[in-house]
């Protein structure tokens, strides 16, 4: 729980996880408008799971279609980590391109954020950090 | 069944024949203000004497698919045409707001919103297009962000030549070695397009993938 001092302009948003269960049997239009709908509620989603290199630029597609027509929607945050679980998080990351693009990787996890809410998904050797908009 | 594979035969010999006659669709990709005009613009400008587009320090200027035709490039005595494809800027995230800070007014803020949302989508749907892409990173920026990773994604699964470029190495924080080391599976060349350092090399790969199409 973030104490409300910390959060500055904020007025509220949630964290919401969502299982790939959740997602599998959806087709690629489905998957993106589930998520994205979950992101207009003005919530964080931590996804299990990643979605396919094509599905990714269909959401960039779809969001920016959206910050024309949604009023107060600047955009997303979109992060996604990935790994075996044995390795460190630069590691995986040093891993390179291959390993990020297959999709469908239950050892991952995609994060999308609401950019009014996320200002920025930074990664370093060391950590991942949500930078909120203050 | 046989005139299936007949048809398919004859669909491949005359798709490679008309291929191997048009000019190679060279596009250049990434974040936005990394320099894909500027880059562009150096190359146009050396074998063309025109330059593509504009630049500007102000995010999304290139806000439409800009191309330049018959490019012919000579390079340790090759030579090469290619139609130049530049588009504009890769992003999740789009907000008028950050265009005030650059002393614009709000109504050509929110213009140039609208705009560059289109030319996301419009660069997106180019990507089919591309015979090679040229990712343009701006060397003193992180490259771990998910928008290189996804074109990158997309461009492997569509099998299109990828060269990685690590532009501003001209600037005290740049560092090539760091999107070297995020791309190790990938060349990686670090260039300055504004004062058209190690272009060599940038031309040196662009051949050799022109080779992989």
């Amino acid at each position: 729980m973030v104490k409300k001092s910390n959060l500055g302009k904020i007025k509220g948003f949630s964290i919401q996880f969502l299982p790939y269960s959740e997602i599998r049997d959806l087709g690629s239009s489905e998957r993106i408008r589930k998520i994205l709908k979950i992101v207009l509620e003005n919530n964080i989603l931590i996804l299990q799971g990643k979605l396919k290199s094509e599905e990714e630029t269909r959401l960039i597609e779809d969001t920016m279609a959206m910050v024309d027509h949604v009023k107060n929607f600047r955009g997303i945050e979109l992060a996604v980590i990935s790994g075996n679980g044995s390795e460190g998080v630069w590691n995986k990351m040093k891993k390179g391109v291959a390993n990020a693009i297959v999709g469908g990787d239950l050892g991952a996890v995609t994060i999308v954020g609401p950019a009014t809410i996320v200002k920025e998904i930074k990664r370093n050797p060391k950590k991942i950090e949500l930078m909120l908009n203050k | 069944m046989v005139i299936k594979v007949v048809k398919n035969f004859f669909t491949r010999i005359f798709s490679n024949m008309f291929k191997s006659r048009r000019d190679i669709r060279l596009g250049f990709y990434g974040p936005p203000n990394a320099g894909k005009t500027s880059l562009a613009n150096r190359i146009c400008k050396d074998f063309t004497g025109e330059e593509i587009g504009t630049v500007s320090k102000i995010p999304h200027e290139t806000r439409t698919i800009q191309f330049k035709e018959k490019v012919e490039i000579e390079f340790k005595g090759k030579k090469m045409v290619f139609k130049m494809v530049d588009t504009p800027g890769i992003t999740t995230r789009i907000d008028y707001e950050d265009f005030l800070k650059y002393r614009m007014k709000k109504k050509d803020a929110k213009k140039r919103a609208k705009e560059a949302t289109q030319g996301v989508i419009e660069s997106i749907k180019w990507l089919d297009d591309m015979d090679i892409v040229v990712i343009v990173l701006d060397a003193t920026e992180n490259p771990y962000n998910q928008v290189n990773i996804t074109i990158i994604g997309n461009l492997v699964a569509r099998k299109i030549p990828v060269l990685i470029v690590a532009n501003k190495i001209d600037k005290n924080r740049a560092d090539a070695k760091k999107i070297e080391a995020a791309f190790p599976e990938y060349d990686v060349v670090g260039i300055s397009a504004k004062y058209g350092k190690n272009l060599e090399e940038f031309y040196e790969s662009v051949f050799k993938l022109s080779k992989k199409i």
